[in-house]
């Protein structure tokens, strides 16, 4: 299955989510953000980073690129879309998902291992985990804190992917820290299950995600 | 015309601003004692447009578009004349 993983200026996880998916048994390809035709991809990631240094706020920029509108195709074509911490701020902008990241409650970068609970498991980057399992991925970002006006549709729609299960970090609005789409086929995640993808790494129980994609 | 065009990006009245509450902490380590610390983006540039109101329309469209995110932000704009 071929995933397009999508490159801008200052993104920094490509390479990292191109080895994992290729551990889980994908084609993976490089996108620039110049590129509108994404025809080719059954799934497309947007990996993280610092696209356009972070300038005006952290996906501003990125989520106006030509590259867009064929992710928006994509989506349009039912195909899923995984955006992993600059990339899930990035859809966020965009507003595939619903709300924002933002600065972290204490206004510091935060870059550690997190314990995490996956709140719906109908999304074909989750289906492969149990609902509420907990899990271990790291989380490495300065504004990560979720925050949405709308917090109840959003539980009612079955939107909530990952929420922190111990304690939260960055202060985030019940403790969410993975979003996705009404149709559940786009996905924001600010944890990075690519630095998780082998045990070397300290855990595996990031590569279903990228298994998931392969047999939804 | 040209017109000196400013947009003044704060964050929503109860949104939770960290930067601001590390400055009031910081300040505070230096022995002033301040309340309700509030930090605000400015962007500027001159633009072409007919006439103020065309120069003050286009400039909500940026803020819309691109400048502000409507989740979080509220913005004000100031239009000046630059001359021709």
């Amino acid at each position: 299955m071929k995933v397009g993983i999508i490159r801008f200026p200052g993104s920094n996880c490509d390479r990292d989510v191109f080895h994992a998916l290729e551990l889980a048994g994908a084609e993976p390809d490089y996108v620039w953000w110049n590129q509108r035709d994404l025809s080719q991809f059954e799934a497309i990631v947007i990996p993280g980073g610092f696209s356009y240094g972070d300038y005006l706020r952290a996906g501003a920029i990125a989520a106006i690129t030509p590259v867009i509108d064929g992710i928006k195709e994509i989506v349009k074509q039912e195909k899923p879309v995984l955006g992993i911490c600059n990339g899930a701020q990035i859809l966020a902008e965009v507003g595939l998902v619903p709300g924002v990241f933002t600065l972290n409650e204490k206004a510091q970068f935060i870059c550690e291992w997190a314990e995490l609970e996956v709140r719906t498991n109908r999304t074909p980057f989750t289906h492969l985990y149990q609902k509420n399992e907990v899990i271990k991925m790291p989380i490495a970002h300065a504004e990560g804190r979720y925050y949405t006006e709308y917090i109840d549709e959003l539980s009612d729609q079955d939107q909530i992917v990952l929420g922190f299960a111990g304690n939260n970090p960055n202060g985030s609005l019940d403790a969410i820290t993975g979003v996705c789409d009404l149709e559940g086929r786009v996905c924001a995640v600010m944890p990075h299950p690519e630095r998780a993808s082998e045990s070397i790494l300290g855990s595996d129980d990031g590569l279903k995600f990228f298994k998931g994609i392969l047999d939804f | 015309m040209k017109y000196h065009a400013q947009v003044e990006i704060s964050l929503k009245k109860g949104m939770l601003n960290p930067e601001a509450s590390t400055i009031q902490r910081a300040l505070a380590l230096l022995d002033y004692q301040v309340e309700d610390t509030a930090t605000i983006e400015i962007v500027k540039f001159t633009l072409e447009a007919e006439d103020p109101d065309v120069a003050r329309e286009e400039v909500v469209q940026m803020c819309e578009r691109l400048l502000c995110n409507p989740v979080i932000h509220d913005y004000q704009i100031q239009i000046e004349t630059a001359g021709d």
